[in-house]
């Protein structure tokens, strides 16, 4: 986060990332809120349970019997025209997948906290990224946060990236599991009323069915609005195209809803896009999502203290993904780590790693790659760690061989 | 039962909110119930609808025979899609963003939808007490897959997956409980119909919308292509499911049972109680319960219904 | 099917941009039902159970019509006609 002066005064709070999450929440004008409690997203919901049973917030507040109903109940609620939340983790996401994609090919803007956790099996309550990676290509946008404040700022500018005319997408942003969910931090929070003007109510766009006429994109009596018909070989991948169209729009309007709220906030995460630090000069790049970013960053300053040029570059919208940036912000960059809290099995990497690669294949110069698969399941990924990763790119810099390119840390032979 | 007399003349003045150039089987019984019941409804309605024949058949891409605003989500949760749009429309009139007057939120769906894979999401829904009506057209089976046996499938039936083999001659289980399911919610409304009795599903239905809360209404709704008969037997095959007592019409208000129609008229003459082959005998899909050495299959069955029937009458009054 | 549109000339998010009326299907039929309306009592069980929708009320003509763009020929109206008004008769090749 980079701090630039502030318009408004803001309050310092003690907050987790789940209650920055339930906080916002409760400041965005949201209709509609259901849920079901998963570890560790459980913090979002208590808190959130509180604001309705103290009669601090006006949003429908269901408590559904599986998060597949969770999110087929924000379906519905946003089909109305409704502002929709939701959060879950993991399993949950896992049970939601099928309404995932249904959410998104229907246009909804649902917004959707997703607390990083590992898949089953074995169960497992703590953090990595397997869940949301599942997600990648069901055509939501996706934000990895960093910090508690993070998650805050994502909450409230979701809404806006979602709701724009131009994308109509359901937005899902990422928290690591603990790390972030419950780990205590300094919040800067917003007033109410700043944060209501911003988001304002949830405004509904025109559709027009051509036998009828001009009419909201929100169910209506008496108005002929079918949604999810049963659309075969002539006209489904029209309708994919017009996500596709949708998702290319996308980062104009991120870079444009995260500098509005820089104005007013005073807090800028990159371009909105993606973050880098030290890259400028830097000969090693360690590249990530989440968490990690700080302890990477601490690791980069301490290499530079012995003289390596270390830099760090944090995804967070992975969808849709920076590309362009990444291409231009690692040009001279020799060699780049890449970090990934998910599996690679049976691929040539994890997912960023192979993002990347994909990335990278036509820049004219292209940095050496390596892949670390690290912290599965929540095992910590200390600063020792990347030192150690460090030490490593800087062997491949030397010998100009990245081999192998697929590296797994902090696991026991 | 309710003063309410539909008059299929003034009913026919006003085109049904589901249009004609469905593609629905000649015959299907799913479009008389979903005719019938948006005729009952007394305002403004909007629909979710589970996935089956009747989704599918009515909103073919880029056609759709819906001319209010309608909903496919997925297939198990049409009563989870339901509950957010029912309080969500609460939030949106609270704060002015749609009109005050009530609006009447109905469901469809099939019994895979509702039996099986949906019944969750249909608890769920029951216990938190949202104000809809889920309307469940049983066919008895997977039709839109094309005939596998469901939960909803009767004991004996042939279906694709339940074929009428040497050894196992048709699905060996009875169908699942799903009204008795429903009222063990002790949700406010809950009835049987049959399209056959045309004005008393309409009367359940109207009732059903009118009443605050979930209300569930099981619709027999014969399939020609499953069942294996005839399309013009339709109404006939529920006419006799329910003069059989395979299906007796009853209604489940407010802690109360009542039998309904023509099994009201049964239970008080039993002499109108037709022997339960009379309604097996016309559907192929119990053809093979016809052989002599299937016959133990049959008198089974006539127990069983037998059994449902007097467990009935006394949860009526009426044993 | 050609005049299928391309993705900017549809709705966005699935939405139908054709009525159901639009589709005929009326060409499924193989038997046609007549009504012989000296028989017909209007008693309108036909209407009822249709699953077209197709037999609607003239109140003016009072009589019964058949929309024979969509009757798929089911036979059901025949079958519950009480007074056996309607004849399903073999479509014209």
């Amino acid at each position: 986060m980079t701090a630039i002066t502030k318009k408004v005064e803001q309050k310092l709070l003690g907050l987790n990332g789940d209650e920055a999450v339930a906080r916002a929440i409760k400041q965005c004008n949201v209709d509609f809120v259901a849920a079901f409690p998963i570890t560790p997203q459980t913090i979002i919901v208590e808190r959130f349970s509180e604001y309705v049973a103290n009669g601090e917030v006006d949003t429908a507040f269901v408590c559904v019997e599986s998060e597949h109903s969770a999110l087929s109940a924000c379906v519905g609620a946003a089909a109305v025209g409704a502002r929709a939340f939701t959060a879950t983790a993991s399993q949950g996401l896992a049970l939601m997948h099928e309404i995932v994609y249904i959410a998104s090919s229907l246009r909804l803007p649902i917004v959707m906290a997703i607390v990083n956790r590992a898949l089953s099996g074995p169960i497992n309550i703590h953090c990595d990224h397997h869940d949301s990676m599942a997600e990648r290509d069901a055509c939501w946008i996706q934000f990895y946060c960093e910090d508690a404040q993070e998650a805050y700022d994502t909450t409230i500018q979701a809404f806006r990236i979602a709701e724009h005319p131009d994308i109509l997408l359901p937005v899902m942003y990422m928290m690591d599991a603990f790390l972030i969910s419950h780990t205590m931090q300094n919040v800067w929070v917003l007033p109410d009323e700043v944060v209501k003007e911003f988001v304002g109510y949830r405004k509904i766009p025109e559709v027009e069915i051509p036998f009828y006429g001009k009419v909201p994109f929100a169910m209506r009596p008496n108005v002929p609005l079918t949604l999810g018909p049963l659309d075969l070989f002539d006209y489904y991948y029209e309708h994919k195209m017009q996500q596709q169209a949708a998702m290319e729009r996308a980062p104009d309007i991120i870079k444009k809803v995260h500098d509005e709220y820089a104005e007013i906030s005073g807090r800028r995460y990159g371009d909105g896009m993606i973050v880098p630090y030290k890259v400028e000069d830097a000969d090693i790049v360690l590249m990530c999502i989440g968490s990690t970013a700080g302890t990477a960053r601490v690791a980069a300053d301490l290499a530079r203290q012995e003289g390596v040029k270390v830099g760090v570059l944090r995804i967070r919208s992975y969808r849709p993904f920076p590309a362009h940036q990444v291409r231009e912000l690692l040009k001279g960059v020799k060699v780049v780590g890449v970090l990934d809290r998910c599996g690679p099995y049976g691929a040539i990497g994890g997912p960023l790693y192979v993002e990347t690669c994909a990335t990278l294949y036509h820049a004219k110069e292209r940095p050496l790659l390596v892949d670390f698969i690290y912290g599965l399941g929540g095992r910590d990924m200390s600063v020792q760690d990347l030192r150690g990763i460090i030490a490593e790119l800087v062997d491949v810099m030397r010998t100009e061989s990245p081999e192998p390119t697929l590296r797994f840390r902090g696991v026991r032979e | 039962m309710s003063a309410w007399t539909p008059n299929p003349k003034e009913l026919a003045k006003t085109p049904s909110l589901l249009t004609p150039g469905h593609r629905l089987c000649p015959g299907c019984a799913a479009s008389v119930i979903g005719r019938l019941v948006l005729y009952a409804c007394p305002g403004p309605i909007l629909i979710a609808h589970a996935t089956g024949c009747f989704e599918v058949a009515t909103t073919i891409f880029p056609y759709t025979c819906w001319r209010t605003s309608w909903i496919h989500n997925a297939f198990e949760n049409a009563a989870a899609t339901v509950s957010g749009m029912v309080e969500a429309w609460k939030v949106l009139q609270k704060r002015g963003a749609v009109p005050s007057e009530r609006v009447y939120f109905l469901v469809f769906g099939g019994d895979g939808g509702t039996y099986d894979i949906g019944i969750q999401a249909l608890s769920g829904a029951f216990e938190r007490g949202h104000d809809f009506l889920y309307v469940l057209y049983d066919n008895e089976a997977y039709m839109n897959t094309g005939i596998q046996r469901s939960g909803g499938t009767p004991k004996g039936a042939w279906t694709t997956t339940t074929p009428a083999g040497r050894v196992i001659p048709g699905k060996p289980q009875w169908k699942k409980p799903i009204a008795d399911i429903a009222v063990a919610h002790r949700i406010p409304y809950v009835a049987t119909a049959s399209p056959a009795y045309w004005m008393d599903l309409m009367r359940k239905a109207r009732k059903g919308f009118e009443v605050e809360g979930p209300a569930f209404i099981h619709a027999i709704s014969p399939c020609p292509r499953g069942w294996r008969y005839p399309p013009e037997k339709t109404i006939e095959v529920a006419r006799l499911a329910v003069d059989t007592c395979f299906f007796p019409l009853w209604e489940y208000e407010n802690g109360e049972w009542r039998l309904t129609d023509r099994s009201l008229a049964i239970a008080k003459n039993p002499d109108l109680k037709k022997p339960v082959i009379e309604y097996l005998k016309i559907q192929g899909r119990f053809r093979h319960l016809l052989k002599p050495e299937n016959k133990h299959i049959v008198d089974a069955m006539q127990q069983t219904v037998d059994a449902i029937w007097e467990d009935l009458l006394k949860r009526c009054g009426l044993a | 099917m050609s005049e299928l549109k391309g993705w900017k000339e549809i709705p966005i998010a699935g939405i139908p941009f054709k009525p159901g009326t639009e589709y005929k299907t009326g060409s499924w039929r193989t038997f046609k039902p007549v009504l012989d309306d000296s028989k017909c009592v209007r008693c309108l069980l036909c209407f009822v159970y249709c699953p077209e929708g197709c037999i609607t009320w003239n109140e003016t003509e009072n009589r019964v019509v058949i929309d024979y763009d969509f009757c798929k020929g089911c036979g059901i109206c025949a079958a519950e006609c009480p007074r056996q008004a309607i004849e399903m008769v073999l479509e014209a090749a």
